[in-house]
């Protein structure tokens, strides 16, 4: 059985997910996918800054800050 | 251009890796501290090359930007393959390509080795940080990777010297005697689909129809990456249906079920996590790390808050607070050297250069020094520690609302100490418009020298009222408001800079948050040397020249045989006073008895008469200088804004630096040139001071605020504008920043004193 499909931007602090896909295919969606933002990959939200935006992520044991504007455009699926 | 220095049979290497994989640390640990640094032709990135020490061989190398990927996007991005391929006019092709590897980042670190390794240069692989393997629960297996990649792989802990000369020794040995080359079924890109390849085989024989030669490496730029910068490259010059052709390709590689440009992460992700199955393995543990844990509180709602409040109160409490006894060091010797000069040479035009030109005019700008070595000390430790990225995390939404990011907050902010650092700190934003705004506003933002002019305005012509029982003050609110005038201008800058100068979607903010560490001195020590001598060196030889040229126009073309010799007359009779008083029979100390002699009375006065005979020659050869011309040609221009010819004077011979205004104006008044803002006779000579035709005061509130408004937003340092042409690698910004500030400073004092002129 599978989730609905969410972007990372839903993600609560300490969620983790699997990326689906990046949508697009320009410089964002290309320097996302660089940064190793790839289908199959586990992703997990490790915290908002304080204003709300960006949000810190954990993908391939690093750490990368994502804006809202850059995380809604990674779909992923929660881990069920 | 360092090339042009670089001994012709020098063997070359490049390094180049991620951002934040230390790999300046590792290019100072392989040369030393002597790197020769240039830029390259047409582009902003700096070329850094040095020299390997300690090899029998010359080894020149090339400290290539830090990049993720060889995919450019514009010309700088492209700089990095440009010299991998030697495609750089005047700097030979590096024979070896040395990478950088975050030892605990691996994986994503093997991204962009990927694509090097693609290019058929010999590879060494750099593990750096090694000391972080172990503590962050890693297990490496450098050996296997060394073995499955048939290139030679280094481990290395540069910020503490280890592991350094066996690289040394492997770079030696890979010059001698390359390993084979890898067979392209090694590449990531035998991992690519076939319809990919396909589409290669024809765009590449279709374009050596065209009598282009490009190497596999460019075509396949050309297909992935859309509005790249080869696309942009070809596309201009002048081969018809390329865009087409490409275009058409990327619709048949879409309807074949390939990705563009998803194809090409996907398979060179798939190919390192072949690479490393078994040679890097990583602890899972579900619990945070230490880094995430003090990241929990450092980027929390409130204490994340507080905590960057805090380090920016430190950081620049500490550059008010221990910069001043260096710079009133740095003043004193300034008044000695001066003084020796006095001593030494007779009045005359030299003394005038060495005093006037020379000490005072580049003294001016080292006063600044100590204050910008704070300044990039705490950057340094800031960056080293790894909570520079998460200042830039904790003040992004902020910074977006004025179309920036995060990352334009801490060279803004180290911009009201001084602008040179500011700028200088933006090379750490990746995206070239962001940077070039940051750049163009930092100016902008009220920085220490612009204090002084306020302070002189302020205390004459600002009414000493006091509020709430003498708690809040109208002087401290003015200076309060013409500190912050800067800042609240460059919002409405910065929105139009990026709107009509630098357009497009906002730049993206992959930021990596690098973990926690201790700073290491020996990286601290080095940046902080490596931006405080580029400052003294770069600026430093220029804002000679400006202060040059500015001397030669206040002093020439008067004649000033009679001002030197009242200048002699003045100083025989000084010494004559000193050696008098020295003569005198010891009084006890505290008693002002040799005052009461007569005798020296008497010569006192003297030298009064002869120091009022001195000013007023001197404010007399001002006003016929070539600068006083310009001042009274200019006179009509500056009227409107409350200002006689002398100001307009005082402030085009402050164009080296700001606060030359203060003595230039102390000339003018003829006080002599050693004013300070804290001077009562020059306050006092501006409150008196008249309009020739109608006796009314040159000096009101209204034009003490017109021209702490013009100070506030005009770009009256060489300092800053050369710190411009440096970083932007062209006389075009500095030269727009000068034409818009000044002009945003006219109109600013313009309105000033317009509003203010019926008020007082």
């Amino acid at each position: 059985m599978s989730l609905p499909n969410i972007s990372l931007d839903d993600l609560q602090q300490g969620e983790s997910a699997i990326i689906i896909e990046i949508i697009g295919d320009d410089v964002v969606a290309s320097r996302l996918m660089e940064m190793g933002l790839i289908e199959d990959e586990p992703i997990a939200m490790v915290g908002r800054a304080p204003m709300g935006d960006p949000t810190e992520f954990a993908v391939r044991g690093y750490r990368i800050s994502l804006r809202k504007s850059e995380s809604v455009r990674v779909l992923v699926r929660r881990e069920p | 251009m360092p090339s042009n220095t670089s001994v012709k049979d020098a063997r070359v290497v490049a390094l180049i890796g991620n951002p934040n994989t230390g790999k300046s640390s590792l290019f100072n640990a392989l040369c030393g501290m002597n790197a020769r640094v240039g830029n390259y032709p047409g582009v902003t990135v700096e070329q850094k090359v040095g020299r390997l020490s300690g090899t029998a061989e010359t080894i020149d190398v090339i400290d290539l930007p830090g990049t993720y990927s060889l995919a450019a996007r514009s010309a700088d991005e492209a700089v990095a393959v440009n010299v991998l391929s030697g495609e750089i006019p005047q700097q030979a092709k590096p024979e070896v390509a040395i990478v950088i590897l975050d030892a605990a980042n691996v994986e994503r670190n093997l991204y962009l080795f990927s694509q090097i390794y693609e290019l058929g240069l010999p590879v060494i692989v750099v593990m750096n940080m090694w000391d972080r393997v172990t503590s962050e629960g890693l297990t490496v297996n450098a050996e296997l990777l060394s073995q499955r990649l048939g290139v030679p792989v280094v481990c290395t802990s540069a910020n503490k010297r280890k592991g350094i000369d066996e690289l040394k020794k492997t770079i030696e040995s890979t010059l001698r005697s390359p390993a084979s080359t890898p067979r392209p079924e090694q590449f990531a890109r035998a991992m690519f689909p076939s319809v990919f390849h396909d589409e290669v085989k024809q765009l590449t024989e279709w374009l050596e129809s065209q009598g282009r030669k490009p190497s596999t490496y460019q075509v396949d730029r050309l297909l992935i990456d859309s509005d790249g910068h080869f696309q942009k490259l070809i596309c201009q010059s002048g081969l018809p249906d390329i865009a087409t052709k490409i275009e058409d390709a990327r619709l048949r590689l879409q309807t074949a079920g390939c990705k563009v440009p998803m194809f090409e992460t996907k398979a060179r992700y798939a190919w390192v996590r072949k690479l490393i199955d078994g040679a890097v393995v990583r602890q899972e543990s579900r619990s945070a790390s230490p880094s995430d844990r003090i990241d929990r509180w450092l980027t929390h709602r409130w204490v994340g808050m507080l905590f960057f409040v805090f380090v920016m109160f430190i950081v620049f409490q500490s550059i008010t607070l221990f910069a001043k006894f260096p710079m009133d060091g740095i003043q004193w010797l300034q008044a000695q050297a001066s003084g020796g000069v006095e001593a030494v040479l007779a009045p005359g035009a030299l003394r005038s250069l060495i005093v006037d030109g020379v000490i005072g005019g580049v003294g001016g700008v080292i006063v600044f020094l100590p204050q910008i070595a704070i300044l990039f000390l705490f950057i340094a430790i800031l960056e080293d520690c790894g909570y520079m990225a998460r200042a830039a995390f904790v003040m992004d939404k902020l910074m977006t609302t004025v179309g920036l990011s995060g990352k334009s907050f801490l060279p803004l902010m180290s911009s009201f100490a001084c602008a040179v650092p500011g700028i200088m700190a933006t090379r750490t934003i990746e995206s070239r418009k962001d940077r070039m705004v940051t750049l163009l506003i930092a100016p902008l933002m009220s920085c220490s020298a612009r204090l002084p002019v306020y302070v002189l305005m302020v205390s004459a012509f600002v009414p000493d009222t006091k509020y709430v029982g003498g708690w809040i003050t109208l002087q401290g609110m003015v200076l309060m408001f013409m500190q912050s005038l800067g800042a609240m201008v460059a919002i409405p800058v910065a929105w139009l800079l990026k709107k009509f100068f630098f357009p497009g979607e906002p730049a993206t903010f992959l930021m990596e948050l690098h973990s926690y560490k201790w700073p290491s001195p020996v990286v601290i020590y080095q940046r902080v040397w490596e931006r405080l001598l580029s400052f003294v060196v770069r600026a430093g030889t220029l804002i000679f020249c400006t202060s040059i040229l500015v001397w030669a126009a206040v002093y020439f073309p008067g004649d000033h045989l009679s001002l030197d010799s009242s200048v002699s007359k003045l100083e025989r009779l000084q010494s004559e006073v000193s050696e008098t008083i020295a003569k005198q029979p010891s009084s006890p100390r505290g008693t002002e008895a040799p005052i009461e002699d007569p005798n020296i009375a008497n010569m006192q006065s003297k030298i009064d008469e002869a120091q009022e005979l001195v000013n007023q020659q001197r404010s007399k050869l001002i006003e016929g200088s070539f600068l006083g011309m310009v001042g009274h040609r200019i006179e009509p221009f500056v009227k409107p804004l409350g200002w006689d010819w002398k100001i307009g004077v005082a402030v085009v011979a402050s164009f080296p630096a700001r606060e030359v205004i203060i003595a230039t104006l102390g000339t003018i008044y003829s006080l002599g040139s050693d004013q300070d803002e804290n001077s009562q006779g020059l306050q006092h000579q501006m409150q008196i001071a008249e309009w020739p035709n109608d006796g009314k005061p040159v000096f009101s509130l209204a034009t003490a605020l017109s021209i702490m408004v013009f100070f506030a937003l005009c770009a009256q340092c060489s300092a800053t504008l050369m710190t411009i042409r440096r970083e932007t690698n062209s006389w075009r910004w500095p030269i727009f920043s000068f034409v818009y500030m000044t002009t945003l400073a006219y109109i600013g004092a313009w309105l000033t004193y317009q509003c203010f002129r019926f008020w007082s």
